[in-house]
């Protein structure tokens, strides 16, 4: 294992903790990695985007083709307010709570608007956890190793 | 681990969510549980033997007693919000059977409702989850289970303990083995029986408390477990 290398990912994800891109959960998952799930969660993590693709797609078609159901809306952002809680992304999960408000108050500018920002934030955290796990599989971190060390 | 390393408890989760589902069932098995995943209350109803037509005749459960299946399952644990059958619908038709209602049941939710977690508590959930669940949840299962077991142990060991009384002092004399483990178990668990049922009476309460404060309650701020959590 690289110690420098292992210093990288560590360092990167005290950077994305402080910078509110993860949280709690996501040391979680990671203590949860073990020899019977090395992969664990980058397993979580690509599932997530797999699956929310989806559900985001399904979001931006219920908000383009008026008029808007924002029962359905509600029910969409809360799964994915769910998965994104459940793999620890901060950012993501609070501008689905922005995305909530607007929608129970049937205010249909303020969900384009905040979906915008979820869209961005779910595609700026899929780029930081990609470098993530690189620097991850490069310190050789892919057991239990370095994702235990704080 | 204890002794039962031949007896793994059986949970049976059920989640909308294939990323809780994955999540859960992680959770499980770091725990040394056995565990099933389905996807949805009726799903779950299925794999316990139970269809919602044939709940109110008592031919159809006795076919797939618990206690008789391959696969017993001593613990339920599901998501509430669930599109079709709720967590709550699927508690309640298990509360209903008669061949179900000992297995325990536990609620998870992202939304912390007290009105919610109040009304499946009442409805006979053991413990209500706020997700994402952690291993610190978890670990709060076995008290569950080990209490049904231990209510069916009393109930049909009690005459053979008297027996066996009688007997020789030697525990090893002529008992098959899973008997006397059985009677071991129940020794070590009968102390903590009173205290395990004060304790859930608390747990449920604070629970309750802990459930119904802001979601960022000491609660969520949990120790960490660095491995140390399971050893198998």
């Amino acid at each position: 294992m690289d110690k420098n290398r292992l210093q990288r990912q560590l360092d990167m994800k005290r950077s994305l903790i402080d910078q509110g891109y993860l949280d709690e959960q996501f040391i979680q998952l990671e203590e949860l990695q073990d020899e019977d799930s090395p992969n664990f969660v980058e397993d979580m993590v690509t599932m997530f985007y797999n699956n929310s693709a989806r559900l985001l797609e399904n979001i931006e078609q219920a908000l383009v083709t008026g008029p808007i159901d924002f029962p359905k809306l509600d029910d969409y952002m809360h799964q994915f307010k769910g998965s994104s809680s459940s793999i620890g992304a901060t950012r993501v999960k609070n501008e689905c709570t922005r995305f909530l408000e607007h929608c129970t108050a049937g205010n249909a500018e303020g969900c384009v608007r905040t979906f915008l920002r979820v869209k961005q934030e779910h595609a700026i955290l899929r780029t930081k956890l990609e470098t993530y796990f690189q620097l991850a599989r490069q310190a050789g971190s892919s057991a239990s190793g370095g994702a235990k060390a704080r | 681990m204890g002794m039962a390393t031949e007896t793994q408890f059986h949970v049976l989760a059920v989640d909308d969510s294939l990323i809780d589902r994955k999540l859960i069932e992680k959770l499980l098995k770091t725990s040394s549980y056995q565990v099933t995943t389905v996807d949805s209350g009726t799903k779950a109803l299925e794999f316990l033997g139970l269809h919602e037509d044939d709940q109110s005749n008592p031919n159809t459960s006795s076919v797939f007693p618990n206690n008789h299946q391959e696969v017993e399952v001593n613990l339920i644990i599901t998501d509430y919000c669930m599109p079709g059958m709720t967590g709550y619908d699927l508690l309640r038709k298990i509360k209903e059977s008669s061949s179900l209602r000992n297995i325990p049941v536990v609620i998870m939710s992202s939304e912390n409702v007290p009105s919610r977690i109040n009304r499946c508590l009442e409805e006979g959930a053991e413990e209500f989850f706020l997700k994402p669940v952690r291993l610190s949840d978890v670990n709060r299962l076995k008290p569950h289970i080990m209490k049904t077991k231990l209510k069916d142990h009393v109930i049909i060991s009690t005459d053979q303990k008297q027996e066996n009384e009688e007997e020789d002092d030697d525990d090893e004399s002529g008992k098959p083995v899973l008997q006397s483990q059985e009677e071991h178990q129940q020794r070590q668990q009968q102390q903590h029986q009173q205290q395990q049922q004060q304790h859930h009476h608390q747990h449920s309460n604070s629970n309750k408390r802990k459930a119904m404060e802001e979601g960022l309650s000491p609660d969520r701020t949990r120790p960490r477990y660095n491995g140390v959590t399971t050893v198998v």
